[in-house]
């Protein structure tokens, strides 16, 4: 109960802050249009509905980070956090409460995202279904570097890293924008060392029904997940238990 | 009986010494002003003894609970509004107060009950249903009295509560703590002199870590020699004569 009630405020806040819904739900959708519309006039494979709809919905997730740091720095700098801290809440229901509400904000965005790509020309089939499963362990990776960046950043550092560098990064390094193979040598190497290329290739191969190939590329994603997670259930641990809040 | 008993407490941050062995008890119900100036120890008093930052070493019982070893007990009974305004800004009033009573326990109509209950005792019908956010400064502050308090704590820290704001608002909140008096034993951070002075039943002056005086605002004033309270002060927390 104590961790839901605090777990319904985090909802709250996230869902009451224009900018998260503009970003979260709304530039994904913008994008996916207009890269559909650049495919219409010069086509491009890497531009067709079933490979951009996946990217974009993970690449859409790099603005769960950013929530979820920008909410639990924001805790932190304002002292709420500090009320917080003197309560019976235990860490572990702090962790969660914060995760939770972020987990169906993810899912609900793929599915913007998915539903949007239908009138794109996107496949109606189970397989979305399966992609939208899918997107769960990137999601959850996602959340676990918010819970990161916000326990150890400031609410501007949080701007700088979740807003900027993180999204570009995950763009950049997944394979949405332009194929890794095109670019090859190091920085594919690179790319597929860190796990958004493998979250796109993933969700593509949802998508594509070619079930497979989705567990080889997952694996990828879930032990990111877990070990990000870790790290941040550690490190929000430690400014718990610290002497600044 | 005493409320809270503290042994030794001190709290070190790495060759720094923030607060140096403090003995002191404070008795139930009663209202305790800690002043000093920035840097003295207050705050870091307070963070230890609502257990969030752990004491270099001694310890402080409150109510029986050792807030070494029993911290989560502690926190069951004790309840802290910060320096900063502490509220979750796109939450209503009411919701803040829902929330809060919900952390310490509360379900449904037993924390909307405990939140209606609030609000009439804080004035708060009239921003009720508005964002914290949206909130004056005097309002934030009197809803951050007024969260701390919902869940019903035996123990009240209250650190710099009148900071920032006006005259009016300040004696407003001044009333509400003195209404708090016999009920609740509350710990007091202050640079007001008057408002030490007004609320408490007893004052310890810390300078540099140390707690160098102890006494009612009388006791403090008779002491130096000073005039006032303010004098008193200053003679107590630079060490010097009070200016006759």
């Amino acid at each position: 109960m104590k961790l839901l009630a605090f777990a319904s405020r985090n909802r709250k806040e996230l869902l009451r802050d224009p900018w998260n819904l503009a970003f979260g739900i709304g530039f994904p959708v913008v994008l996916l249009l207009l890269l559909s519309a650049i495919q219409a006039n010069i086509p491009v494979s890497l531009f067709n509905i079933e490979k951009l709809a996946p990217g974009i919905a993970v690449f859409g997730l790099s603005f769960i980070s950013l929530f979820s740091a920008t909410l639990i720095a924001k805790d932190r700098t304002t002292s709420f956090l500090m009320r917080l801290f003197a309560s019976p809440l235990s860490a572990s229901d702090f962790i969660l409460a914060y995760a939770l509400p972020l987990l169906p904000m993810a899912v609900l965005q793929g599915a913007v995202c998915f539903v949007t790509a239908f009138f794109l020309g996107l496949s109606v089939n189970v397989n979305v279904l399966l992609a939208l499963v899918v997107l769960i362990p990137p999601a959850i990776l996602y959340i676990g570097i918010g819970l990161l960046a916000g326990s150890v950043l400031t609410d501007k550092q949080v701007g700088g890293i979740c807003g900027a560098l993180l999204t570009n990064v995950s763009a950049w390094l997944s394979g949405t924008w332009f194929d890794l193979n095109l670019v090859g040598g190091a920085f594919k190497r690179i790319a597929y060392a860190l796990p958004f290329a493998h979250a796109v290739d993933a969700a593509k191969a949802a998508i594509a029904g070619d079930y497979a190939s989705i567990f080889p590329h997952l694996w990828w994603v879930i032990g990111y997940a877990a070990v990000i997670m870790v790290i941040a259930v550690v490190a929000f641990k430690r400014k718990m238990n610290g002497d600044n809040v | 009986m005493n409320a809270i008993e503290m042994t030794g407490l001190t709290k070190k941050y790495g060759e720094r010494t923030a607060v140096k062995s403090l003995n002191l008890s404070i008795e139930q119900g009663t209202c305790f002003a800690l002043l000093g100036v920035n840097g003295a120890g207050k705050t870091t008093t307070i963070k230890m003894l609502s257990c969030l930052t752990k004491p270099t070493s001694g310890d402080a019982v409150i109510l029986g609970k050792s807030i070494l070893t029993d911290p989560q007990a502690v926190k069951e009974i004790a309840n802290i509004s910060p320096q900063e305004m502490a509220v979750a800004p796109n939450l209503t009033v009411r919701e803040n107060l829902e929330l809060i009573a919900g952390i310490y326990g509360s379900e449904g109509r037993a924390a909307r009950e405990k939140a209606t209950r609030m609000i009439e005792e804080f004035d708060l019908s009239e921003v009720e249903r508005q964002k914290a956010k949206t909130l004056s400064g005097g309002w934030q502050r009197r809803l951050s009295i007024a969260m701390a308090l919902i869940s019903e704590p035996q123990v009240l820290f209250l650190d710099e509560p009148t900071l920032g704001l006006d005259v009016l608002a300040r004696r407003e909140l001044w009333s509400v703590i003195e209404h708090l008096r016999g009920k609740v034993t509350i710990i007091l951070t202050t640079h007001y002199m008057e408002e030490a002075e007004s609320l408490s039943d007893s004052i310890g002056v810390m300078a540099r870590g140390e707690l160098k005086a102890l006494g009612t605002a009388a006791e403090l004033i008779a002491r130096t020699g000073a005039k006032t309270f303010e004098d008193a002060f200053v003679a107590l927390a630079t060490g010097s004569k009070a200016s006759a």
